[in-house]
C-alpha cells in the first residue's frame, strides 16, 4: 500500500494557443523548462501531427508541487496565452473565471523588431504574473533558441513583461 | 540521474539506450515517431523499415541472435505487423524484444481509434502500460526483464498523451542503475533451435502450450510485481485504472483508493479481487474499449465499467468526473479551431485542382495528401489504410460501368507506396481491369505527414546518411506496368493535366510519378544530398576511387537497377 502525495491546487495551469508554425510549442517548451529549472514538478501536453499543417495548436503546461494529469481541464486554465487573434474565441472556454488572457492585442503593431518573437513576448507578459525566477526564464530561453536569436528574443521577453505590467486583460 | 523534462517517446529512447538495446527499428507513425529519432540522436542504432511488418521481423531476427531489440509503431502499424507478432509469441526470443504500440484514442492523427490492448490478449503476449515519462523510462527495464526471463516478446503500450506529454524523469529514480538489474547486454550469437524456431505444425503445437505456460507464470508474478500497485484511500470508492487514465482519475477523485495497473496483460486478477472486495464501489477507468472491466467481470469481480459514451475519444479529468458520477448528459463538443490544411506552397495543389476539374474518382491513401479531401478541392473519395488506394481503385475499376471506371485514379504518396503500395501494383499487373487503371504516386521525397522522415525511396537512412535508393519508376516497370511517366506537376501543370487525361482515356496500365520535393523538406533534402556527395567524394579520394567502402550497396545498385532505372 502506498499513499499518493496530495498537492492539489498548488498547480498553475497555462494553455498556449495559436496556429501551426507560430511557435506555440517552442513557447510552451520554454515555459515548462523554466518551471523545471525552478525546481517544480511540470507536465506539458499537446497534440502533434496534423497540427503542423497550419491548423490550430494548443499546448498545456502545468506546474507546481505535484502534477497528475498532463492536460489542463477545460475551464480551469489560470492563464491563456494566444498567439493568433483567430484562436481567441475557440480557446476562451478553456480559461477559468477570473483567469488571465494574454492575446496579441497586448503587443502594439510594430513594437516588435521581429514579429516571429511574438511567442516570447507573450511569455514575457506571462512572467509578470507567475512567480518563476528570471534566471530560470533566461536559461530556458538560452537552451531553447539558437544563439543568433537570443538577443532579439530577450528584448521581446522584456517588452512583453513591461507591457503586462502597464495594462492587464482579465476575462 | 539529473531531472529532465522528457516526452514519453524520449523517455523510452533513453531507457532503450541505458538498457543496451542493440537495434531499434520501426516505421514512422504519430505518436510513436520520435522514439527512434531520439534513440538515434542519443547514439543508439536506429533505422526505419519500409513497414511495420518488416520492422518487427528485423527486430525478431535480432532478438533470435541474442541482441536486445526495440520495434516501434503506431497502433494501426501493429495490424501490419500482426502476422509475425502472433507466431513470434510461439517462437519466443533469446534476448529482449520490446514492441512499442502507440495508440491514438481520440484520433488526433489517425484513421481509427483501435485499442491495441486487444492484441496482447489475442496474441498471448505480456503488455506493459506506463502513465507518464518516468514510468515509460522505469517500466522499459521491467519489459526487458520479463522478455528475457520468459524468453517472450513484450508489448509496450503507449497512447498519444503518454508519448507526447512531457514530464519530469529522474527525480527519485535509480536512473541508469535500473539497467544493472537486467544485466549487461547479452553477446549476440546464433544458437540452433529448430523445434523452437521453425513453426511447422509439429513444432507449433507444443510451442502454443509453452506460451500459455509462460503466461500463467507471468500472471502469478504480476500479482506482486511493482508494475501494479494499490494506493489506499476512502473505502467508499476504489478505482482501477491504467495509463494516462490513472492520472486523470487521481486528479478527479483525490480521495479514492486506487489499483494502478501497469501490467495490462496478463491482469493481476487476484490483486484486483482483493482490492474490489475492500471498497464499497469499484470503478474501472480506462480509455477506449472496456478491456480491463470485461476481464475483471469475467473473473467474477464486481466492478463498474464506464458508460458506452465514454468508449469514444480520449479521457480527461472532466470526463473521468462524469464517468464516476454516471453522468449521461450530452458533453460539450471539444474546442475545434482551424483544421489542418495543405501547406500554401505545397507542390501538389495543382494535382488536386486537376483531379477536381475532371471529376476523377480518387481512391486515396494515408499522408498529408489526404488533406486533398478538404475544401476547396474535396478531391479524395476513399481513405482506409496504408496502401489501400491501389487495391480499392482496382476494385472500383473492376465493377463500375466503363464511363465511371475510367474516372478512377489511385492516389498514393511515396513513403506509403513503399510501405504497402507495391503489392497493390503487382495485383494491378496480375489482374488488370478492362479499362486499365491509373496510379498517381505523389513523390515528395519524404514521409511528410509524420515530420519528414526518410524511407527507402529517398536513398538516405534514418540519420540522413546515403544508402541504397529504391527507384519507384524502375520498380513499376519491373512489375510490368506498361506506361510509367515521371513529371513535375508544379513546374508543368498543363503537361500534368494532358498526361492524366491521356492515361485516363487509355485502356492500359499507367503509373504517373508526380515528383516534386515537399516544401517543408526541400532545404533539408538539398543539404543532405550535398553532404552525401561530400561523403562519397571523401570515400573515393581515400580509397583511390576503387571502392565505395561501407556504401557499396549504392554503387552496386546503380548497375543492378540499370535495366529499370529509366523513366
Amino acid at each position: 500500500m502506498r499513499h499518493r502525495g496530495r498537492a492539489m491546487k498548488t498547480i498553475t495551469n497555462v494553455v498556449l494557443a495559436g496556429l501551426g508554425g507560430q511557435g506555440v510549442i517552442k513557447a510552451s517548451d520554454i515555459l515548462a523548462d523554466a518551471a523545471l529549472r525552478a525546481g517544480l514538478d511540470v507536465k506539458k501536453a499537446e497534440v502533434h501531427g496534423m497540427s503542423q499543417r497550419g491548423g490550430s495548436v494548443t499546448s498545456d503546461v502545468r506546474f507546481g508541487g505535484r502534477v497528475l494529469s498532463p492536460m489542463v481541464p477545460r475551464g480551469e486554465a489560470d492563464f491563456l496565452v494566444v498567439l493568433a487573434p483567430s484562436e481567441v474565441a475557440v480557446t476562451l472556454p478553456l480559461l477559468r473565471t477570473g483567469g488571465v488572457l494574454l492575446s496579441p492585442d497586448l503587443v502594439p503593431d510594430g513594437a516588435l523588431p521581429n514579429k516571429r518573437s511574438l511567442n516570447v513576448a507573450l511569455l514575457g507578459a506571462l512572467s509578470h504574473y507567475i512567480d518563476l525566477p528570471s534566471e530560470a526564464w533566461l536559461d530556458a530561453m538560452k537552451a531553447a533558441l539558437p544563439e543568433r536569436l537570443q538577443a532579439v528574443n530577450e528584448k521581446a521577453f522584456a517588452l512583453g513583461r513591461k507591457l503586462a505590467a502597464e495594462g492587464v486583460t482579465i476575462s | 540521474m539529473d531531472r529532465q523534462l522528457l516526452s514519453g517517446d524520449e523517455a523510452v529512447a533513453l531507457a532503450a539506450l541505458h538498457a543496451g538495446v542493440a537495434l531499434g527499428t520501426g516505421y514512422p507513425g504519430t505518436p510513436s515517431t520520435e522514439i527512434l529519432e531520439a534513440f538515434s540522436a542519443l547514439g543508439g542504432r536506429a533505422q526505419w523499415a519500409p513497414n511495420e511488418k518488416v520492422a518487427l521481423e528485423v527486430g525478431l531476427g535480432a532478438a533470435f541472435g541474442n541482441a536486445r531489440a526495440l520495434v516501434t509503431m503506431k497502433h494501426v502499424g501493429l495490424n501490419v505487423a500482426a502476422d509475425p507478432l502472433f507466431t513470434a509469441a510461439y517462437t519466443g526470443v533469446s534476448a529482449a524484444l520490446i514492441v512499442v504500440t502507440a495508440d491514438d484514442p481520440g484520433m488526433a492523427s489517425s484513421q481509427n481509434e483501435q485499442d491495441n490492448r486487444r492484441y496482447a490478449v489475442a496474441a498471448g503476449l505480456p503488455m506493459i502500460e506506463p502513465s507518464d515519462s518516468q514510468e515509460a523510462y522505469d517500466f522499459f527495464f521491467t519489459a526487458v526483464e520479463i522478455s528475457e526471463r520468459w524468453k517472450i516478446p513484450v508489448l509496450f503500450r503507449m497512447t498519444t498523451r503518454v508519448c507526447h506529454s512531457k514530464s519530469v524523469v529522474g527525480a527519485g529514480s535509480d536512473g541508469p542503475a535500473a539497467a544493472s538489474a537486467i544485466g549487461s547486454s547479452p553477446v549476440p550469437h546464433f544458437e540452433r533451435d529448430i523445434s523452437g524456431r521453425v513453426m511447422i505444425p509439429a513444432n507449433a503445437r507444443p510451442a502454443h502450450r509453452r506460451l500459455r505456460a509462460k503466461l500463467a507464470e507471468i500472471a502469478a508474478w504480476g500479482e506482486t510485481s511493482p508494475l501494479n500497485r494499490v494506493e489506499a484511500g476512502d473505502r467508499r470508492l476504489g478505482i482501477a485504472a491504467s495509463g494516462v487514465a490513472y492520472l486523470h482519475a487521481a486528479e478527479a477523485a483525490p480521495g479514492a483508493g486506487f489499483l494502478k495497473i501497469g501490467l495490462v496483460n496478463p491482469l493481476p486478477i487476484e490483486l484486483a479481487r482483493t482490492f474490489a472486495a475492500g471498497v464499497e464501489r469499484c470503478v474501472v477507468v480506462e480509455e477506449g474499449d472496456p478491456v480491463i472491466a470485461d476481464a475483471l467481470r469475467a473473473a467474477g469481480i464486481a466492478v463498474e465499467s464506464k458508460l458506452e459514451m465514454y468508449r469514444f475519444g480520449e479521457l480527461d479529468v472532466a470526463r473521468v468526473r462524469r464517468i464516476l458520477a454516471g453522468d449521461t448528459t450530452p458533453e460539450d463538443p471539444p474546442a475545434r479551431g482551424r483544421p489542418p490544411e495543405l501547406c500554401p506552397a505545397c507542390p501538389y495543389h495543382t494535382v488536386y485542382a486537376t483531379l477536381r476539374k475532371h471529376d476523377c474518382i480518387a481512391a486515396g491513401d494515408i499522408g498529408c495528401y489526404t488533406l486533398g479531401v478538404l475544401p476547396p478541392y474535396e478531391a479524395m473519395d476513399t481513405c482506409v489504410a496504408m496502401g489501400a488506394s491501389i487495391g480499392v481503385g482496382l476494385g472500383l475499376r473492376h465493377v463500375l460501368p466503363p464511363d465511371e471506371a475510367r474516372r478512377v485514379v489511385s492516389v498514393i504518396g511515396d513513403s506509403t507506396f513503399v510501405h504497402s503500395g507495391i503489392s497493390g501494383l503487382v495485383e494491378m499487373a496480375y489482374n488488370p481491369p478492362p479499362t486499365g487503371h491509373v496510379v498517381l504516386i505523389l513523390d515528395n521525397g519524404t514521409t511528410a505527414m509524420t515530420g519528414q522522415q526518410e524511407h527507402p525511396g529517398t536513398g538516405r537512412t534514418l540519420d540522413h546518411a546515403p544508402t541504397g535508393k529504391l527507384s519507384i519508376e524502375g520498380l513499376a516497370k519491373a512489375i510490368g506496368i506498361g506506361s510509367v511517366t515521371v513529371i513535375d506537376p508544379y513546374a508543368d501543370p498543363d503537361g500534368f493535366e494532358r498526361l492524366l487525361l491521356e492515361r485516363l482515356a487509355a485502356s492500359d496500365l499507367s503509373v504517373i510519378v508526380a515528383r516534386r520535393p515537399c516544401i517543408l523538406a526541400a532545404a533539408d533534402i538539398r543539404q543532405w544530398d550535398q553532404q552525401a556527395d561530400r561523403l562519397r567524394a571523401e570515400h573515393e579520394a581515400r580509397l583511390g576511387g576503387h571502392d565505395f567502402g561501407g556504401h557499396t550497396a549504392l554503387a552496386d545498385q546503380a548497375d543492378v537497377c540499370a535495366i529499370v532505372d529509366e523513366p
